[in-house]
């Protein structure tokens, strides 16, 4: 473009010139054409030089041709010229020659110069492009084409604007004159500069023809500013600012459309000025005709305005600020609640930041006991005055009767069909409408006119009776004067119209009345052709009947009465014209100025003169004087207290009061009521309160200085009679003579005031938020988010809203507006429906996808929503099928039936009604424990989510020690007596199942039961039953270690083995022998998580038990013949339980390990064998003899790999204990708190114990458990006088109550301690409350008894009983019943936390905790740390134990029954037990053991072993015999039904076996049940 | 599986553990294990993973790369509990105890096809400022009791973290019957997805 433009800045330059240059530039012209040779030389200059001499040949030759041509027409090298005025000209004359030159030059040129010919072609047809169009551009124009694109200088860019912003085209054109001058000085330097840079490009070219004979000297351009002028407008174009005509915006003949008139909204267009619309108007107009721009209204086409008025965004904060000044959180007082907050205001706020103006400005009575009868008149006068003036500023009754004359010229249209080209009917349908109309209109027009002269009427009549009365008493009393004005009316003009309204109503009238009559007739006619037919039948019955009569005489008395009444109808009177016209003349007098009568305008003023004092009689200056006595004040009440009175202000003789009192009101509590009271004081006597003005609270929207002043009425009943002229009130008076027509008229009058709301300082109102109000009210508001839309704060009426909003012309079709426009529609439409409801997720209905009734039917959501419940059932259930048909419908028939089944008793499982229902109450407990403890479940503490090392402390022990650790880094890597190291633990999250293990490691048995000989039948060397004082009289035994001899194989005493079975999976060790055997064998169990869910909680509920059974392997040689014992052997195993042990899983999943030695649970008979006494054991305890005999067994039993206990849930728990609330006294709380952590301090390992939590989850004082209760009668009368066997009686009877331990029920969550009657109830419990119950028992029968927190294997903690005999102390479990002495080594019981006493409870703080090595004297403070001490005085708590135990003796019957139900139900498990065998029952022997059970029961398994053998081998003694009784304490039947299945009875397959099994029961008080089972198998010996 | 109606839908990913920036820390490997809803089970590949100890790279972006791969698929009656990626990265400390040095999770992608995510790791914090100080002593710096719990809300309010680096990975997402089974989780048009080049919109 560049190497364009300066030819096509050569090109303005001719038209300077025009006509007068044109010479000149002709000769310039002919120039180069004439000299050709120029540009070859150049190109010597510039071209190859050693090509020279070729080229030179060739030009010659090319030269010789193109002078031939060029000399007839070409201007070939045109733009190389400096200046060629007229070219431009020639060019267009010679437009068609380009092409041609273009050939022409082609052939001429050579190889050489073809490069360039052809730049020169391109820029030639560039060249001539121009002129070629048809429209042939002007000279200006093509000027201007060249200043608009080429000219950079400012001052033209500068000009233009200047130019628009001209405002009369006129000025502008002075203006263009002005500054015309620099402009062409500034085009003729760009002339120049275009020059110079032509003649470059020429240069560059290589056209060499610059030389000085081509220049040519002219006299500087000149050109009138005119000229200039007048060029320069052909080519601008300055928009106008005339407002274009609209039908030049439209297409042809379409009327603009204006969509705002048709209802469409529109919205608000930007603010743009008048001119500048018309100057893009007519721009727009001139550059694009397609007038798309323009809508149909003729406008140009714009959005609504955008921009809205105030930011919709907060305030952007300052750069500098730093932002987190702004995040910081300040301090704000805790504002205390305050129950009425429906009367507070918002309580960020300070008191006294809202207030109420109230402006009284005065009062005025309409009626005052010291009314004299003349102010009576002026108050009614000035009451009807006032309305006169009402009406007369309607005055509708000049719009009534317009709207008559338009409704009258309407149906004169209508009528006239040439008019309208409506079809007839409709016109007829609206002509009726229209006449209807009138009719109304008539009427209403008639009764507001009478109403006005009626009006008028009365005013002249009260004005003419005041006038009467003022002359009457000689005196004046009220300025009030009423003036009538007449206006005169052109009599003529008034007599014609009023003339034809009346003609006008009276054809009306007439056309209605034809009308009707015509209605009336047609009725008529139709009456009378009725009439007539039934005139005729009944002439035609009346002459039948003549006939009937006589025949059937009695038909005659139902006929005749219905027709009777019928009645030849009248016909209807036609109206008279004459009659009409009276009556509407009539009406018009009445009700109408009769024409040419003056208009009478009333006018009321108060220029009238009062009678001065001195000229009234005596009663009517005692009147004045009263009212001059008079004062008035007015207390301003708010919310029914008084908040400020006005000054008092004397009554004036007008009955005005003035008060003129601003009372500025800083309210704290939202405004419910606002109520002057209007109070007179009569001189210095007392004040009455006349009355209560209550005043409206102003809307939300009235602030001060807009509300406007509104009078207020108010009337007092009192009634006042007075002895001057006054009337009084209450009182009829009359203004007649004679005391007629009396009048009763009340105190009354009206306060003028204004209320408002203040503005505060910065012009915010100082309104309370409207939170405090109605709240159906604003929701509804709310809802429809009319406030936000009209930037009020709030409001409270809608009428009033209506009106702001008619006022304010909101436009109705603004969706802004809408919601309030609906709301205001709903408003005044009367129907104002306020939802009481307030919906919190409006939009929640639209969203549903499908019904709630579908979404309940649907299976797999139920099935979701079971499972994000936890609902024990689904709570692992995995995969839950994608689709509803795929979910079988038992899925749910587990939970329904527990849902079901929770009230319902089931008795089927349970025996006992009773127990059933004390399962079914405390699956109940647990499940309202576990619901409550499920939240707690998922309340996380920091350790549960992170494992952090504990903060090292230097002062105490432990492996965390900073020092230790430290002094670690420096220890060797393998020492040479390495330590023990714990064993990692393992979060028992991420395991499966097979990766737990159970190890029990088998050590070794004390005391197995050795087997006697059974066949000699010799008696056995006799062991007399031992009493308990013979117990613990040492009596060494008289069995010897070894008696083998007697055995007939060579048998050693006994082979014991032992089994562990656990879930379903049983090892056993190989067999040992001899009483005291030695296994040393680790056995390996897997462990299997119920659900394979190793989560902790689920651990902790699993209740599955390992038994460890001991059985002797007995080999029994069966060969018949003796003659094969030589080749052959041919024994069979038999192998005979001896006892079990069982070990909860929880109890080692929560110790971790287990290691120790435990009893061995032996059945007190076991036939067939025998006790072999240890001297070993006791030689060691001589001086104390264990209490306790039988057989132990040393078991270590631990988890591989380690579990991490659950103890989070437990210390969890405490967090939620306190949460559950107390009864105990907070300081004791604290003191608990206090003491346990001091103990925990000291010996963190002791178990120190101050609260419990009792059945309903409340925490209690532990001590409150404790308290003497009765045992069972029964019991105390068993052995009245052996103190020491009742003990064990009670202790018998308390470990008779089944044993359930609530760490399991209750998943490890907490012990949950019940009162002994509840225990009573429940039938079970764990340690604590048989503990508790035995304690209870004890301190009842006199002993010194305290419970033991402690320590036990395998219990772990538990609660045992501690007694205090005569000189030492006895330890009892109260699980089982047995006692230990304080120095028995084989006592469970293991470490001692604490001794609780009914009344304190004391931590031991010795050195061991062992019983066999501490003192129990709980009166040394060195030894125990009391709780209750000096320092905290025992407050004598109440025990929450009841008063006394209630015991109801069990039924014998139900026992009986019960016995022979499980009798029965054994028999037949030990049946199905045996499929491939035959079940033989000796009843023999069985009827034998039941005779021996109640003797069991009796001695309580005792030491009746050799009587009931030698009983029983008298009577069976052809029968080898192994058989054992069990005994439990009955819960259900499932226990007993599983102890006798692990006793392997049922495995005998010898052929010939028969078995035994009796059951006894025996009652004791409160249903606890003890039951014996005895299972035997016999075989019979040859 | 019937062609009439599948009752499950399966999840394939595929992808790598790509990188890590953690720029005070170098020699670091990651674990990673996958945390799912009930109704989701793994049917083919490998639920964690650890992987091998990289070095930083010696130009400047720095980074440890692991290129550590992911194959896993999974099967599912529910999108409930759509399965998460859980990492967590290890490395020495100054004295040379492995400590943690970040955890994270991401979901892995709904739709089908190529995805990369960047997560960022973060480490519990210790309790008080001598926790900090024992905790960077003994190399025995705080963590989660089990990784898992970052892709769970459930108990998080009790602890403070603080960020410590990036991880990126690719996944490469197949799904089947999902659509049939009425969740349609691919784009609007799966034409237009197909191609070498990641989705843009991703932070990387």
């Amino acid at each position: 473009m560049v190497s364009e433009n300066p030819h096509l800045g050569n090109q303005p330059e001719p038209l300077q010139e025009d006509s007068d240059t044109r010479p000149l530039s002709m000769t310039t012209r002919r120039g180069p054409r004439s000299l050709p040779p120029i540009p070859s030389a150049s190109r010597t200059g510039f071209a190859e030089f050693s090509m020279r001499e070729r080229m030179r040949e060739k030009l010659q030759a090319a030269r010789s041709k193109a002078e031939s041509t060029l000399l007839q027409e070409i201007p070939t090298p045109r733009p190389r010229r400096l200046q060629s005025p007229g070219e431009k000209e020639l060019e267009t004359e010679f437009g068609a020659e380009p092409g041609e030159e273009a050939q022409k030059t082609q052939q001429e040129d050579d190889s050489q110069s073809r490069s360039r010919v052809k730049f020169r072609d391109s820029v030639r047809k560039i060249k001539t492009k121009p002129p070629v169009p048809p429209g042939f551009p002007s000279a200006e124009e093509a000027y201007n084409f060249f200043t608009f694109n080429f000219d950079p200088e400012p001052e033209e860019s500068e000009e233009k604007p200047k130019a628009k912003n001209r405002d009369g085209t006129t000025q502008e054109e002075e203006e263009g004159e002005e500054e015309e001058p620099p402009v062409q000085g500034i085009h003729k330097t760009d002339e120049q500069l275009l020059i110079s840079a032509t003649e470059a490009e020429a240069f560059l070219w290589g056209l060499d023809h610059a030389a000085a004979d081509f220049v040519a000297v002219r006299p500087a351009d000149y050109e009138s500013a005119h000229v200039r002028l007048q060029m320069e407008k052909e080519l601008l174009f300055v928009p106008s600012r005339l407002t274009v005509p609209t039908y030049k915006k439209l297409p042809e003949n379409v009327q603009p459309r204006y969509l705002e008139d048709e209802g469409l909204y529109i919205g608000t267009r930007p603010d743009v000025p008048r001119t500048c619309q018309n100057i893009m108007e007519n721009r727009l107009l001139t550059q694009e005709p397609g007038r798309r721009w323009f809508g149909d209204d003729g406008r140009i086409v714009a959005l609504p305005n955008p921009i809205k008025p105030f930011p919709s965004r907060p305030p952007v904060l300052t750069q500098e600020q730093d932002f987190r000044a702004e995040l910081e959180t300040l301090y704000k007082k805790a504002v205390k609640y305050v129950h009425r907050s429906q009367h507070m205001i918002g309580s960020g706020d300070s008191p006294g930041n809202f207030q109420l103006d109230i402006d009284i400005s005065g009062l005025i009575f309409t009626h005052h006991p010291c009314f004299s009868r003349e102010h009576v008149l002026a108050a009614k006068l000035a009451q009807l005055y006032d309305q006169y003036l009402a009406r007369h500023q309607r005055n509708k009754a000049k719009f009534l009767t317009d709207k008559l004359q338009a409704l009258r010229n309407a149906v004169q249209t209508g009528l006239n069909p040439a008019k309208t080209h409506k079809s007839l009917d409709t016109t007829q349908k609206t002509i009726n409408e229209y006449k209807s109309e009138i009719r109304q209109t008539r009427k209403l027009r008639d009764a507001e006119q009478e109403k006005d002269r009626m009006l008028l009427k009365t005013i002249i009549k009260v004005w003419k009776e005041m006038k009467s009365l003022r002359e009457f008493q000689r005196f004046t009393n009220t300025p009030l004067k009423l003036v009538l004005r007449k206006e005169k009316v052109d009599q003529k003009a008034d007599e014609e119209a009023y003339e034809a309204e009346i003609q006008a109503e009276i054809s009306e009238l007439l056309e209605e009345h034809m009308e009707e009559h015509e209605q009336k007739m047609e009725a008529y006619r139709a009456a009378y052709q009725q009439w007539k037919a039934w005139k005729k039948a009944q002439r035609a019955k009346k002459k039948k009947k003549k006939q009937a009569v006589e025949e059937h005489p009695e038909e005659e008395m139902g006929e005749p009465y219905p027709e009777e009444d019928l009645v030849k109808p009248v016909p209807p009177e036609p109206t008279d014209r004459a009659l009409m016209e009276h009556q509407v003349r009539e009406r018009a007098a009445r009700s109408r100025r009769r024409p040419g009568e003056p208009l009478l305008v009333p006018e009321l003023s108060l220029a009238g003169s009062v009678t001065p004092n001195e000229q009234c009689p005596r009663v009517e200056v005692l009147r004045r004087e009263d009212v001059k006595r008079r004062s008035i004040y007015l207390k301003v009440i708010f919310n029914d207290k008084e908040v400020s009175r006005t000054d008092s202000r004397p009554l004036g003789a007008d009955f005005r009061v003035h008060f003129g009192q601003i009372f500025n009101l800083q309210i704290f509590n939202w405004p419910e009521s606002l109520t002057l009271q209007v109070y007179e004081t009569v001189g210095h006597s007392g004040t009455t309160l006349l009355a209560e003005v209550f005043l409206p609270i102003p809307e939300t929207t009235i602030v001060t200085g807009r509300a406007p002043i509104e009078e207020v009425e108010f009337s007092s009943n009192q009634h006042v009679t007075l002895d001057h002229e006054g009337v009084g009130s209450g009182m009829p008076f009359s203004f007649e003579a004679d005391g007629s027509n009396q009048l009763i008229l009340m105190t009354s009058g009206k306060v003028s005031n204004s209320v408002a709301w203040a503005i505060g300082e910065n012009g915010i109102p100082l309104i309370p938020p409207l939170s405090q109000q109605n709240i159906g009210f604003r929701s509804a508001l709310k809802r429809a988010d009319a406030i936000s839309s009209i930037g009020t704060s709030g409001l409270t009426d809608l009428k009033k809203l209506a009106k702001w909003a008619a006022e304010s012309k909101l436009d109705p079709n603004d969706p802004n507006n809408a919601p309030l426009m609906q709301l205001i529609s709903v408003a005044t439409s009367g129907e104002s429906y306020v939802p009481d409801f307030f919906r919190l997720e409006q939009l929640q209905q639209e969203f549903n996808f499908v019904s709630d009734e579908e979404l309940n039917r649907s299976k797999r959501f139920r099935l979701l929503c079971l499972r994000s419940q936890e609902v024990p059932e689904f709570r692992n259930y995995k995969q839950i099928p994608a689709y509803d048909r795929e979910i079988m419908e038992k899925v749910f028939q587990d939970y329904e039936k527990r849902l079901r089944d929770r009230n319902v008793i089931e008795t089927k499982d349970h025996i006992d009604p009773h127990r059933a229902m004390v399962a079914k109450y405390l699956q109940q407990v647990r499940e309202s424990v576990i619901n409550r403890f499920l939240i707690a479940k998922h309340h996380f503490l920091l350790s549960d989510l992170i494992v952090e090392e504990e903060v090292p402390n230097i002062s105490s022990e432990g492996s965390g020690i900073l020092g230790l650790s430290l002094f670690k880094l420096a220890e060797q890597k393998r020492p040479l007596r390495p330590r023990r190291k714990g064993r990692k633990k393992v979060t028992a999250q991420n395991l499966s199942d097979g990766d737990i293990k159970v190890l029990v490691n088998i050590i070794r048995a004390y005391d197995i039961p050795v087997r006697k000989p059974t066949a000699s039948k010799f008696q056995q060397p006799s062991r007399s039953s031992r009493t308990f004082s013979e117990k613990h009289a040492a009596s060494p035994t008289t069995h010897s270690p070894t008696h083998s001899a007697d055995y007939p194989l060579g048998q050693v005493l006994v082979r014991p083995f032992v089994e562990v079975s656990f879930q379903r999976t049983i090892c056993h060790t190989t067999t040992a022998e001899g009483p005291n055997p030695s296994w040393n064998e680790e056995l390996e169990l897997p462990f299997r998580a119920p659900n394979g869910d190793y989560s902790t909680s689920s651990l902790q509920s699993v209740k599955d038990d390992v038994f460890i059974n001991i059985f002797d392997e007995v080999l029994y040689d069966v060969l018949e013949d003796d003659r094969e014992r030589g080749s052959g052997i041919h024994t069979r195993i038999e192998r005979h339980w001896l006892g079990c042990v069982k070990i909860p899983f929880s109890t080692i999943y929560f110790q971790a390990k287990i290691d120790g030695t435990f009893k061995i649970d032996i059945p007190p008979v076991l036939l067939g064998y025998s006790k072999e006494r240890s001297m070993i054991i006791e030689r060691g305890f001589d001086s104390v003899r264990s209490l306790s005999e039988g057989s132990y067994i040393t078991l270590f039993i631990t988890m591989e790999p380690q579990l991490v206990p659950g103890e989070s849930v437990r210390e969890k728990m405490s967090d939620v204990l306190k949460k559950f609330d107390s009864q105990e006294d907070e300081k004791l709380l604290q003191a608990t708190e206090k003491f346990q952590a001091e103990c925990a301090l000291k010996f963190p390992h002791r178990q120190c114990l101050t609260t419990v939590t009792d059945i309903s989850g409340k925490t209690v004082f532990i001590t409150r458990y404790l308290k003497p209760l009765n045992p069972p009668q029964e019991l105390l009368e068993a052995c009245p006088n052996n103190p020491q066997a009742t003990a064990e009686l009670v202790a018998r009877y308390v470990s008779l109550i089944p044993f359930l331990p609530d760490t399991v029920s209750f998943a490890g969550i907490c012990d949950l301690w019940s009162t002994s009657d509840q225990f009573l109830d429940l039938l079970a419990g764990d340690e604590e409350e048989h503990a508790v119950l035995l304690c209870n028992y004890f301190l009842s029968l006199g002993k010194k008894a305290w419970l033991v927190m402690g320590s036990a294997i395998p219990e772990g903690p538990t609660a045992y009983v501690l007694t205090r005999e005569q000189s030492h102390y006895l330890i009892w479990n109260p699980c089982s019943g047995h006692f230990y002495g304080q120095f028995d080594t084989f006592c469970p019981l293991k470490s001692v936390g604490c001794l609780i006493g009914p009344d304190n409870i004391w931590f031991n703080i010795q050195r061991h905790d062992s019983p066999l090595r501490i003192n129990f004297d709980v009166t040394k403070p060195k030894l125990w740390k009391s709780f209750f001490s000096r320092n905290l005085l025992y407050p004598g708590l109440s025990s929450v134990q009841p008063e006394e135990l209630i015991y109801q003796r069990t039924d014998k019957a139900a026992a009986a029954e019960l016995q022979d139900r499980i009798e029965k139900i054994l028999k037949e498990k030990i049946m199905d037990w045996r499929p491939r065998h035959l079940t033989r029952w000796n009843r023999y022997c069985t009827s034998a053991l039941r005779h021996f059970l109640p003797l069991l029961e009796r001695s309580r398994g005792e030491d009746v072993e050799d009587d009931h053998r030698g009983e029983l081998l008298k009577q069976l003694g052809d029968y080898r015999f192994s058989g054992f009784p069990l005994h439990m304490p009955y819960s259900e039947l499932k226990p007993l039904i599983e102890a006798v299945y692990s006793t392997g009875v049922h495995n005998i397959d010898v052929p010939n076996v028969e078995f035994a099994l009796a059951v006894y029961i025996h009652p004791y008080p409160k249903n606890v049940l003890s039951v014996w089972i005895y299972v035997a198998s016999l075989i019979r010996n040859r | 599986m019937a062609a009439a109606g599948p009752s499950v839908f399966l999840l394939m990913v595929n992808g790598q553990v790509e990188s890590a920036q953690f720029p005070e820390y170098d020699d670091l490997y990651c674990k990673y294990c996958f945390v799912y809803g009930q109704d989701w089970a793994p049917t083919a590949g490998l639920e964690e993973g650890i992987s091998q100890i990289t070095s930083k790279s010696q130009d400047v972006r720095q980074a440890l790369v692991w290129n550590f791969p992911i194959d896993v698929t999974f099967k599912s009656t529910n999108p409930y509990g759509w399965p998460q990626i859980v990492l967590s990265v290890y490395g020495p400390d100054v004295f040379g105890n492995d400590v943690v040095r970040g955890y994270g999770a991401v979901h892995l992608p709904f739709s089908p096809g190529r995805h990369k995510r960047t997560i960022p790791m973060f480490v519990p914090e210790s309790t008080s400022k001598l926790q900090k100080f024992t905790s960077w002593f003994m190399g025995r710096r705080p963590e989660y009791t089990d990784p898992k719990v970052v892709a769970q809300g459930e108990g998080r309010e009790v602890t403070r973290v603080r960020s410590q680096g990036f991880v990126t990975l690719l996944f490469n997402v197949v799904t089947k019957d999902m659509r049939k089974l009425g969740y349609d989780t691919g784009p609007s048009d799966t034409q237009g997805v197909s191609g070498p080049s990641p989705p843009p919109g991703l932070p990387l």
